[in-house]
């Protein structure tokens, strides 16, 4: 195993104390849905809210302009987290969704057109599948899917082949949800750029478990989320190519998008704020902050590599289960994520066990219900890992699943 | 407050010694502050030596986006225009004399931001203008 200090790490978590019933502790294994808080994030969260509570931006006060420096000064952060060019590239949103959807709404909108060609695949969360679908009705799109091998990775022939038909946008998941597979992005982009479409990036599950470094990948739009990230809910992030950004229509109308407003008309602000109508969520926001500072202490690199280790064991131990099936590729090609079926099992009895066990799994088809249709299964149950994990947790959740295979065997 | 309002600046407010309009002009430019709807308009008039001879603004404003106009336009005065370009942030803040937040920066750099999209001849000002 590698050297995260995970004692150290779980006792920043307050929440990884607690005990599901008496004695039997948390074994949380859903970080994929949602990571876990650790307290300097809630504290900042909170500081914010007793010392610096003020609306942003146009309050002259002392409290207006100390919760506005914290706002821009998380941008900033953000920004160089992923390696933007500028924090005038990064776009808060609410979530992922939030940030595809404004794409699809704003670049979409104005960029694509009947009969043009949109590359998704057969991997997507339905945040990155559904957006898409309403905005081809609308504008009678074509949609187009990267098959997935049976091992779960995306057929590079296939995308080749859909390449030559001019694609004006490839949108893709960094890595699936479902089958933790890292997709090759900077290969993938490349080859869009090369056939003239622009490209985003879904890296909700990605930024919070590997390095992500905008320049080397290149994207022109980057999609994530704060909560899955040791961040709080509600607050997400769009990055954007500020030559792309500055072309777009804005979103959301309302106040600090603009610049000017008339009776009949408006000018909208510069960048981001062009992007960011009404209110925003301003304690979430120094949250994400926190978070990030959180996870760069620890180190991308040192998360990446806990994270491998821990699949790699908990695939060897899977194996071990009778009628137990893994779904997506090898430890080598995949983050954290092990979506399983057991023979004879639905997934939501063995979640249900599980839970009884104190361990936390997800059961269902994880917004990607296309991708299990693919495989011919209505669901799977999915343990996910993170920095806070630890091998005697996938010890626990093994011996769990040999009582559910006691159960029903 | 007394730092954020130094005499200079309640002068400067009060009894601004470049305010009006210079028809014709060699340049002329004009911008909003979104925040709170400050608004400068900033004319020059270049000499054949290709300085600036004349400059006056416009505008309307709180009390430090209108005196960091007349101090800015006191302090381009005889520049050439590739002098001006190289005008920073920072030089506005000496000129000012005070230490601002975020949000009051906005108000401060504004005059700032008008002048450069004026000397860069663009069709829009940006606040890249005023990030260095």
């Amino acid at each position: 195993m590698n050297s995260l200090d995970t004692a150290k790490i779980r006792a920043d978590f307050p929440i990884l104390q607690r005990e599901i019933s008496p004695g039997v502790p948390l074994v949380y294994l859903d970080s994929t849905a949602t990571a876990q808080k650790p307290a300097v994030v809630l504290q900042a969260m909170q500081d914010y809210y007793n010392t610096s509570n003020a609306n942003i931006h146009r309050g002259v006060h002392t409290l207006a302009e100390e919760a506005t420096a914290a706002y821009e000064r998380a941008r900033e952060k953000v920004a160089q987290f992923i390696g933007a060019a500028s924090a005038r590239e990064i776009i808060y949103t609410r979530n992922t969704t939030e940030s595809i959807n404004l794409v699809a709404a704003t670049w979409g909108r104005a960029n694509l057109h009947a009969g043009d060609l949109v590359i998704l695949t057969e991997m997507e969360h339905h945040s990155n599948l559904v957006p898409w679908q309403m905005l081809a009705a609308e504008r009678d799109l074509r949609l187009e899917f990267i098959e997935v091998t049976v091992d779960g990775l995306l057929d590079l022939d296939c995308y080749r082949a859909l390449l030559e038909q001019q694609p004006r946008l490839v949108a893709f998941t960094h890595m699936s949800n479902v089958l933790g597979t890292i997709n090759p992005a900077k290969t993938l982009i490349s080859m869009a750029h090369d056939a003239g479409a622009v490209t985003l990036l879904d890296a909700a599950q990605s930024i919070p478990h590997l390095p992500v470094d905008i320049q080397q990948l290149d994207t022109d739009f980057l999609a994530f989320s704060a909560h899955k990230m040791c961040g709080p809910t509600g607050i997400g992030v769009l990055y954007g190519k500020r030559r792309i950004l500055e072309a777009m229509p804005p979103y959301m109308g309302g106040g600090d998008m603009i610049k000017r407003v008339h009776l009949r008309n408006f000018s909208p602000n510069e960048l981001p704020h062009k992007f960011e109508a009404g209110t925003p969520a301003i304690a979430e926001v120094i949250g994400m902050g926190a978070a990030i500072d959180y996870l760069q202490a620890i180190g991308m690199d040192a998360i990446a590599a806990h994270d491998h280790d821990l699949i790699v064991y908990a695939l060897e131990r899977l194996e071990e289960i009778p009628g137990v099936t893994v779904f997506g590729p090898s430890a080598e090609q995949k983050g954290g994520i092990a979506s399983f079926t057991m023979k004879g099992v639905h997934p939501h009895d063995v979640a249900q066990i599980l839970d009884r066990e104190g361990i936390a799994v997800r059961a269902g088809h994880h917004c990607a219900m296309p991708l299990h249709e693919k495989f011919h299964i209505p669901a799977t149950t999915r343990a996910s890992f993170y920095l806070y994990n630890t091998q005697p947790e996938v010890d626990v959740f093994i011996s769990a699943l040999y009582k559910v295979f006691q159960l029903f065997g | 407050m007394e730092d954020l309002y130094r005499e200079v600046i309640i002068d400067r407010y009060k009894n601004p010694q470049y305010r009006g309009a210079l028809e014709p002009n060699d340049i002329t430019f004009e911008d909003d502050n979104p925040l709170c709807g400050d608004h400068i308009r900033i004319d020059l008039r270049l000499g054949e030596s290709g300085r600036i001879v004349e400059a006056a603004f416009d505008g309307h404003g709180c009390a430090i986006s209108q005196a960091s106009a007349d101090l800015l336009i006191e302090s381009i005065l005889g520049k050439t225009i590739e002098e001006v370009r190289l005008v920073k942030k920072q030089d506005v803040l000496d000129l000012l004399g005070i230490e601002l937040g975020p949000v009051r920066l906005k108000c401060a750099l504004l005059s700032l931001k008008v002048l450069k999209a004026g000397v860069y001849g663009l069709g829009e000002a940006s606040d890249d203008l005023i990030e260095v």
